[in-house]
């Protein structure tokens, strides 16, 4: 390698290296904070390692802080939107690659077009609608349409489904299997990688879904992660170490789920999904 | 054959269009018809005709949360923008060490908003955040950020960077696409970095700009999460975004046709904005000959 390579390398690690502690710092302000006592908490200079750590904030916070039952909810929130967008997209992704019928274009560049609507042009209707239905106050509104699929992931899947050529499901097709047993038998087993990005990428989008929760459920009991924090900020907000305890705790479940998938987080997404 | 293969195709994408229907184009409907009527959910809506319109233009409000709306998304888009393309360009080096950066710059975009919103208040508190106590070292006065009324848009867009690793992937995938002898052969030419950027790199991930700028701006005219719980649309309503007050007609004073007007509005100045970047598109966005 030649000299200037060399330096031209090290000074990109360089901003490298100083853009990740930009990032990382808030994390860590966080993480100090939460260990902090109260004394320290408006010291000046500010402490940046707290001598003793005060483990006990963490228990003050779960003690005003009813961090389990918020996750519980959190949880069932996601998990059902999980089950709804693994059984509807993969059906009209199929539908949308592998069938040939009127209308699939049509239908196909409409979904598209939906991908860039403002949620705010349909949340009042469908807020009216399941008031209507009498599902206020419940997760439904929340999971229920996660069942009727997800345009950006239905595209996403479609563009895997493209790349698994067609002779493999006339051969199915041939020995007279039904297309819904080729749907099942044939292309979901192929598709996994894609259908495990599409889960992790919904439960990441549900589980940090603000305002949705924030319309749909009043009851405390209901609350999940996103609607308890910002509740517990408005409530004992002056006792900043407490908060960030909370705020740790609340962000625990994304940095194991990140840690473990980050692999397929950071490669999974190819641009040929991207550029149609 | 065919009809049962249209049957099949129709059975298959039955789902998304029974949802389709239900969640989005009668909503959009209902709404353009809502938007024209006074309607508080408990009682019938009473048709008003033009009149949520001509109040919400009246009302100072509206007005500020358009214009605060149109801050943050001329702050968003662009720093958005350069701050993702320079992150891509830094994290494709051969690095042996580059997937830690890569996953560093990443985490930050799957923390929730809610959680990361309160980290921020916390880190940009004027008097006992760290950003104003390590300014402080270097002998600055860091600005009151979130308190001011003049710094408080900027410093949403300024947090909101820390989303950015999303469209960084994006545009790193971009450039991992573009072939390696058109670097060599600029190279033979003499051409040196800046100048392979400008004439190789941007105009071959035009597409990812494209995609880029469609769906930021997109998300900045709906800015609601961050504003909503840091400031709750202060000091003095310098915050408060379009969403926030569309929020507030629809559930908090449960002034349905009012809040639906403002989605119509809204709804008409994104479908501006994304035909505006499409037919300009033309212009800078480059398909490759594989089209």
């Amino acid at each position: 390698m030649r000299k200037h390579n060399i330096l031209y390398l090290n000074s990109v690690r360089f901003i490298l290296i100083a853009v990740t502690i930009v990032y990382m710092l808030p994390f860590l302000w966080m993480l100090s904070t939460s260990l902090k006592a109260d004394q320290d908490l408006y010291a000046f200079p500010p402490v940046l390692i707290p001598i003793p750590p005060v483990f006990s904030n963490y228990i003050q916070a779960l003690n005003y802080f009813p961090f389990m039952r918020y996750f519980a909810n959190s949880l069932i929130i996601s998990v059902g939107t999980v089950v709804g967008t693994l059984i509807s997209c993969p059906l009209v992704a199929y539908s949308f690659s592998k069938i040939k019928w009127w209308g699939r274009d049509f239908f196909f560049y409409i979904m598209i077009g939906t991908i860039m609507l403002p949620f705010a042009v349909t949340m009042i209707p469908q807020f009216i609608i399941f008031q209507k239905l009498g599902w206020l106050n419940t997760f439904l509104p929340l999971i229920v349409p996660s069942f009727f699929g997800m345009p950006l992931y239905i595209f996403l899947i479609r563009q895997f489904f493209q790349t698994i050529p067609d002779e493999l499901l006339d051969a199915a097709r041939v020995d007279g299997a039904s297309e819904f047993k080729i749907y099942l038998k044939v292309m979901l087993p192929l598709a996994k990688p894609v259908l495990f990005l599409i889960s992790l990428f919904t439960f990441i989008g549900s589980w940090n879904n603000y305002l949705g929760p924030l319309i749909y459920l009043t009851d405390e009991s209901k609350y999940p992660l996103a609607l308890g924090l910002p509740q517990f900020l408005n409530r004992y907000g002056t006792h900043w170490n407490w908060m960030m305890a909370a705020a740790t705790m609340a962000i625990i479940p994304s940095i194991i789920l990140f840690i473990f998938t980050q692999k397929y987080l950071i490669e999974g997404i190819k641009l040929s999904g991207i550029k149609g | 054959m065919k009809r049962k293969q249209n049957l099949l195709g129709l059975l298959f994408a039955s789902p998304w269009i029974i949802g389709f229907l239900v969640f989005t184009l009668y909503p959009i409907i209902a709404s353009l018809f809502f938007s024209f009527t006074e309607y508080h959910v408990t009682l019938p809506p009473k048709w008003v005709g033009f009149a949520n319109y001509a109040k919400l233009f009246k009302d100072q409000l509206f007005l500020k949360g358009l214009i605060n709306t149109a801050w943050y998304t001329i702050g968003l888009v662009p720093i958005g923008l350069v701050l993702a393309i320079t992150l891509a360009l830094l994290l494709v080096q051969p690095l042996r060490e580059r997937y830690f950066y890569r996953s560093m710059i990443y985490l930050p975009t799957i923390v929730p908003v809610y959680a990361f919103a309160t980290i921020a208040l916390w880190f940009f508190s004027p008097y006992y955040g760290l950003v104003n106590g390590l300014l402080s070292f270097l002998g600055i006065n860091g600005p009151m950020w979130l308190n001011d009324e003049k710094w408080v848009k900027f410093t949403i867009v300024l947090i909101s960077q820390w989303g950015v690793g999303g469209a960084t992937l994006i545009f790193m995938a971009a450039i991992n696409d573009i072939p390696k002898e058109l670097y060599e052969a600029a190279m033979l030419d003499g051409a040196n970095k800046w100048k392979m950027f400008w004439k190789i790199t941007l105009p071959l991930i035009s597409p990812a700009t494209l995609y880029y700028m469609i769906t930021a701006t997109i998300g900045a005219l709906q800015i609601f999460d961050l504003p909503q719980i840091m400031t709750g649309g202060g000091p003095a309503n310098a915050s408060l975004s379009y969403v926030m007050y569309l929020y507030r007609h629809a559930f908090s004073y449960m002034n349905m046709g009012i809040a639906s007007a403002m989605a119509w509005i809204l709804f008409l100045i994104s479908l501006v904005l994304v035909i505006i970047i499409f037919k300009t598109s033309a212009r800078w966005a480059f398909y490759g000959t594989s089209r």
